[in-house]
């Protein structure tokens, strides 16, 4: 019986990290429809800035990430906002391959760029002994501090998106140019100028699952593309525009994982990947879809 | 595009000119004196996720580009020699095209391949096929040869390989396991990729010569790489009270296992690990959970072996790396050193380096001391295609120049190379 809740404790765990990547996408995703293949290559980059800010600020390490994290966010969100509305706006329209490529084109930028500056050794950010720590829970069993920590932001940016996509003046224009761009120009909305404001919260989001990812494992120039796949899998298994459904859909990934590793560890993924295929043939439009 | 049977006969049309050639001018020496200039293909992950493997061949190819600089002396004249180096990606379908570019386009007369099966392998496959004599390194053997489907009483006709076996890892790891006290349980972490799967294997791999040693081993069963949760594996090792931990995963895994482990209270007296464990960059990434960790080792500045080229030791080659790159030496510089030495020895004993079949001849008569080690094929090895070298223990500790020095802690294997210290319990 342990073994078993066990196996759900580091599942939903799990799932909170597959949550954490999968907020930037869910948003990018869902305003925009621009499938952003560079995704994990994003948070891989974020995770090297701030292993790079953290060795700058020279502060002991318990400290170092997190500030590193605090003067990543605006550096993400203008390099956001940027890449939006000078790259990738240009992309968008009724065929979704230019953007494919383009965001395709990015992450092999990326990584080559990456291993010029940083070469192909792993590097993970110093968190003083955060990223070993854990915390009994009784019955034997122990949880990390740091997944738990996850897990929790993973919560906090699922509600505090949430709330800003359907409570704020920006939520309302998010849904409307996502709903219809057109109607929402003749009221006044320039979607160039939305969307890359999506796109730089969705960098922020970013910036903050790279630092924690780094702080969790090491992180080297060619991970990002095994990171894009679980996110991916989230967001669709949550259904598009619903943060609660990104999360949920992060966290019914990582248990079906967790319990498919448990039977057997090669079953683990593909448990995850059964999931999610069944998901597209039943429930093409995912648990929550708040968009169409 | 690149249509094999297309590039079969464009080889076989080549190799019937070269022949041709040969016979219709009578002697060799003749045809020597064609060759303008000798071009040695060199292919090794450049980019991606095996990059480290490939860290040191810049460094190498430089060194060798100065040795180089002004021909080499075959036969009594000096020929220039290029080298060629292509990237593989970490990608075992793109080191099949730059091999068949190499062959095709650049005529490179020697191939050169080095780390892991998912480079050497197709490189190796390639240079079999359009009959090009091919060195490679830096993969135990049984993948190398096995994963090529190499038959044992036939072996190959053009692909030579210089490194140890699974045999060798295996002796390793149970001989340091041997010296400490534990309860000889093992758990495994075992991949499912080229490596995991060899280790894992019931007849070559692990399993069989631990339960003959006294040890039992728990393995879960293969995962993928870049697996970002180890729960179900520590759980089954805590189940079994295992106390030695051993597998061969790559390094985001080995961090992402080390955490879980101490996060869920699963301590395990040793950690042996090959592959994740070779790299000093990756030990540095672990931080403090580095501390005592084992690895295989398969060169070091401690081998008492010297370069036939440059007549440098192994720690003055480690040194001049160190000095130049800035950066701690690693395992590969040797084996990248020591594929140029059988390269230019071959060259220099070919009865005619332009000619293919005679530069394979040369290649497989090779009896040299390199600077990781005797290379000889057909003697030590187990087949005619492979050269053993030695391969001991080593062990991660806290160092003074650098933040972790890898020390050789059970020579058991090989004597001859001197170990630095004992073996101890994390």
């Amino acid at each position: 019986m342990t073994a078993w809740l066990d196996t759900i404790v580091q599942g939903v765990l799990l799932g909170g990290l597959y949550a954490l990547f999968a907020m930037g996408q869910s948003l990018i995703f869902g305003v925009m429809r621009l499938t952003n293949t560079a995704h994990g290559d994003f948070i891989i980059l974020a995770a090297f800035g701030a292993f790079s800010l953290a060795l700058a600020l020279g502060l002991p390490p318990a400290a170092a990430p997190w500030i590193a994290m605090g003067v990543l966010l605006p550096i993400a969100f203008a390099a956001g906002y940027g890449l939006q509305r000078f790259v990738l706006n240009g992309t968008l329209g009724k065929d979704p391959l230019p953007s494919l490529v383009v965001t395709f084109g990015l992450a092999i930028v990326i990584q080559n760029v990456l291993q010029e500056v940083y070469s192909a050794d792993p590097r993970s950010i110093d968190s003083g002994g955060l990223n070993i720590a854990s915390v009994e829970i009784g019955g034997g069993l122990a949880v990390g501090t740091l997944p738990l920590l996850i897990f929790g932001v993973a919560v906090v940016m699922a509600v505090a998106m949430q709330w800003l996509f359907g409570r704020t003046a920006l939520g309302r224009a998010f849904r409307a140019v996502s709903d219809d761009r057109d109607a929402a120009e003749l009221m006044g909305l320039d979607h160039r100028h939305v969307y890359a404001l999506a796109t730089g919260i969705a960098f922020a989001l970013v910036a903050i699952a790279g630092t924690l990812h780094g702080m969790k494992t090491t992180v080297s120039p060619s991970d990002g593309p095994a990171l894009l796949l679980y996110a991916f899998e989230a967001v669709i298994i949550g259904g598009m525009g619903s943060f609660y459904g990104t999360f949920a859909g992060g966290v019914i990934l990582g248990v079906t994982q967790a319990i498919g590793f448990r039977i057997d560890p090669g079953w683990g993924i593909w448990a995850g990947h059964v999931v999610f295929l069944a998901m597209l043939l039943f429930r093409p439009s995912g648990l929550f879809p708040k968009t169409r | 595009m690149s249509n094999p049977s297309f590039q079969r006969r464009r080889a076989l049309i080549q190799a019937g000119g070269i022949a041709a050639g040969a016979a219709a001018l009578g002697m060799p020496n003749l045809v020597f004196a064609d060759v303008k200039e000798i071009k040695i293909g060199f292919v090794s992950p450049q980019t991606g996720p095996l990059a480290p493997f490939g860290e040191a061949d810049k460094f190498t190819i430089e060194q060798m580009n100065k040795l180089f600089g002004g021909g080499l002396d075959l036969g009594g004249k000096r020929v220039p020699v290029r080298i060629i180096q292509k990237d593989s990606q970490s990608n075992p379908n793109r080191a099949g095209e730059v091999a068949n570019d190499l062959i095709l386009k650049d005529k490179v007369h020697l191939m050169l391949v080095s780390s892991t099966p998912e480079t050497a392998n197709p490189v190796s496959d390639a240079c079999e096929l359009n009959e090009i004599p091919c060195i490679s390194t830096v993969v135990p053997w049984q993948p190398w040869f096995f994963g090529r489907k190499g038959d044992p009483a036939k072996g190959f006709t053009w692909t030579y390989h210089i490194f140890w076996g699974l045999e060798d890892v295996i002796a390793n790891f149970l001989a340091g396991w041997n010296s400490v006290p534990t309860n000889k349980k093992v758990g495994g972490l075992f991949p499912n990729d080229g490596d995991g799967n060899a280790w894992g294997d019931k007849e070559r791999g692990f399993p069989g010569p631990l339960s003959k040693e006294g040890y039992s081993l728990t393995d879960p069963g293969r995962f993928q790489n870049m697996n970002n949760d180890f729960s179900a594996q520590i759980a089954a090792f805590k189940k079994d009270n295992v106390e030695i931990v051993t597998g061969v995963v790559i390094p985001p895994d080995a961090k992402t296992f080390l955490t879980q482990a101490k996060q869920q209270g699963f301590k395990p007296k040793v950690v042996t690990l090959g592959k994740a464990l070779l790299f000093p960059a990756a030990i540095e990434a672990l931080g403090d959970l580095g501390d005592g960790l084992t690895t295989e080792v398969w060169w070091s500045p401690s081998h008492p072996f010297t370069s036939s080229l440059t007549k440098q030791s192994a720690k003055a080659l480690a040194d001049s790396y160190e000095g130049a790159t800035k950066k701690q030496w690693t395992q590969p510089i040797g084996f990248a050193h020591a594929l140029f030495e059988v390269a230019v020895d071959a060259l220099k004993r070919a009865k005619d380096p332009g000619d293919a079949a005679s530069l394979r001849d040369a290649v497989a008569a090779t009896n040299l001391k390199t600077v990781v080690g005797d290379v000889k094929w057909g003697g030590g090895g187990p087949f005619k295609n492979v050269s053993k070298t030695p391969l001991v223990l080593g062990q991660w500790v806290k160092g003074t120049k650098n933040k972790y020095d890898l020390v050789i802690v059970n020579n058991s294997q090989a004597p001859a190379i001197p170990a630095g210290g004992k073996m101890k319990l994390m």
